[in-house]
């Protein structure tokens, strides 16, 4: 469980983040929702120190995020899985090295129980025959898939996704959002999903946090988010065609 | 004020190289990545650069010394003590400077925009030392190396121009290279170049590594990186001028 509390950052005197608090639980998909430019991926950034927050303090299962020391926070991160926005793939390196990087560095594991476990990863994001490529050719969407498969290759206790289907075709989001949540269930990580896509937040929202200029307005599961009274967030689930149908009924 | 802020952020990104670094093995297949892409990437303009300079040198101090009381070896004790102790390590450091400081600071400017650096350091590795540490350590290994190949091909260059036009014979040249010849300029030159090679890649990495923004910042940081890195070069030059040859 991710705890965080009071958390404001503000950049170069404009507020980004204004008293952000929230639990993310164990073993489910919490997601962070909003339209763009409201500090979606900045507080997922303060969330793994990314970014040091002005005030505010996070704690992971209890440990004191904030105010830990170089080792602690080394130790923390080394449970920590993240997908970024934009893949971050090192690009010098093959599919397959950026997927094992992790491994190389935290573990001591044996060359070939490494190549097994990505062979594995990248076989769960349906990518096995890209392993020899360089990440400037596969497409966005790929790029995406094998960050996935870099977050989880280290079996984290904590998962981050930035966006995890931005960019991606409908039927390759619905794959990437049940892979997200498979793996949350199977190994009961504790996952937090930055995401504005509808289809994701009804699909794999168990607690689901919204956000509106740096405020957080509304939080909840999925089942109250069609009818949560608060005008923004409404705005903002029924912006879709689709959704606004609904809402007629 | 924003002069002093950089300097400052600097000495701490220097200390930052050097704290919570990762393992000795993890190190040593990133500084041999490194030599092999900085020293084999850089010998062809090395070896290129220098041998013209040297053969340049020759010919126009051959043309300044017009007068017949002066013996024509002179010509190649001339051309040693410029190349050795100023043309090899500091022209070279100019010229590395264009080519591996820009490059790194364009290969740490791109990862960070294209948030690498970030997924480095939320796998709780000091991206600092771990992506930085080791373009420091090979520049300070190759650069030397460098600078000793850039010496004998300018003098190479000076000995083939000489035959070549008959401005000086090859016995003259190999007799003028050796006369009166001080061991400690090639100490000197080698301290020089440890310098500059320190100098070049730790401000083209703090240039790079720091970028903010997108591939025009890159840009940039880049051109920052090579103009800072020849500034302190020449700077570093003159002190060390002054402390060691003074
Ligand atoms: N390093 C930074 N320096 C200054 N301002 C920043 C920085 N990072 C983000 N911001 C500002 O913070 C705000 C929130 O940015 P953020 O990236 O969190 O948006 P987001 O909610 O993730 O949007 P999107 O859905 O488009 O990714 C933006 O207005 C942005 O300009
Ligand atoms: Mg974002």
């Amino acid at each position: 469980m991710i705890k965080i509390k009071d958390v404001s950052k503000s950049f170069d005197g404009k507020m980004v983040l204004e008293a952000i608090s929230g639990e993310f639980e164990k073993g489910k998909c919490n997601l962070i929702i909003g339209s763009s430019g409201t500090g979606k991926s900045v507080l997922l950034k303060c969330i793994v120190g990314l970014i040091p927050t002005d005030e505010g303090k996070i704690f992971y299962d209890m440990r004191n995020f904030s105010d830990a020391d170089h080792e602690m926070k080394a130790e923390i991160r080394r449970e920590i899985g993240m997908l970024f926005q934009g893949g971050a793939l090192f690009d010098s390196k093959t599919v397959e090295k950026n997927v094992m990087f992790p491994l190389d560095i935290l573990t001591k594991m044996k060359p070939d129980e490494k190549l097994d476990r990505v062979q594995f990863c990248l076989k769960r994001v349906g990518l096995e025959n890209a392993g020899k490529k360089m990440p400037s050719e596969i497409s966005g969407g790929m790029k995406k898939r094998v960050g996935i498969a870099r977050a989880i290759v280290n079996n984290p206790a904590y998962l981050f996704c930035d966006e995890p289907n931005s960019g991606l075709d409908p039927q390759t989001s619905i794959l990437i959002d049940e892979l997200i949540q498979e793996l949350t269930y199977e190994f009961n990580t504790t996952t937090i999903v930055v995401t504005h896509d509808m289809n994701s937040v009804m699909g794999m929202g168990d607690n689901i946090m919204y956000l509106y200029k740096g405020h957080k307005l509304w939080e909840g599961g999925k089942e109250d988010i069609t009818h949560s009274g608060v005008k923004e967030l409404d705005d903002f689930v029924f912006a879709n065609k689709v959704m606004s149908s609904l809402r007629g009924k | 004020m924003q002069f002093f802020y950089q300097v400052g952020r600097y000495f701490i990104f220097l200390r930052s190289l050097f704290i919570n670094r990762e393992s000795f093995k993890t190190y040593y297949h990133l500084v041999l990545e490194e030599c092999i892409s900085i020293g084999i990437g850089s010998l062809f303009l090395v070896v290129l650069v220098s041998t013209f300079i040297g053969a340049v040198s020759t010919v126009q101090t051959a043309y300044n010394l017009v007068s017949p009381l002066i013996p024509r070896y002179v010509i190649a004790q001339v051309v040693r003590e410029m190349t050795v102790l100023e043309l090899a390590p500091t022209i070279m450091a100019i010229i590395y400077a264009g080519k591996v400081g820009s490059s790194m600071a364009g290969g740490l400017g791109t990862m960070r925009i294209t948030e690498q650096i970030d997924a480095v350091e939320v796998m709780g590795i000091n991206s600092i030392s771990y992506l930085v540490l080791p373009k420091i350590i090979a520049s300070m290994l190759m650069y030397p190396m460098l600078v000793v190949i850039a010496g004998f091909c300018s003098l190479f260059g000076g000995y083939l121009i000489g035959a070549a036009t008959g401005i000086i014979t090859p016995p003259e040249y190999i007799f003028g290279i050796r006369f009166v010849f001080n061991e400690f300029t090639i100490t000197f030159a080698l301290i020089k170049s440890l310098a500059f090679a320190f100098l070049i890649s730790s401000i083209s990495s703090f240039k790079g590594f720091y970028t903010q923004g997108g591939a025009l910042e890159v840009g940039i940081a880049t051109t920052g990186a090579v103009t800072n890195s020849v500034i302190a070069v020449l700077i570093a030059d003159y002190l060390l001028a002054q402390l060691l040859l003074a």
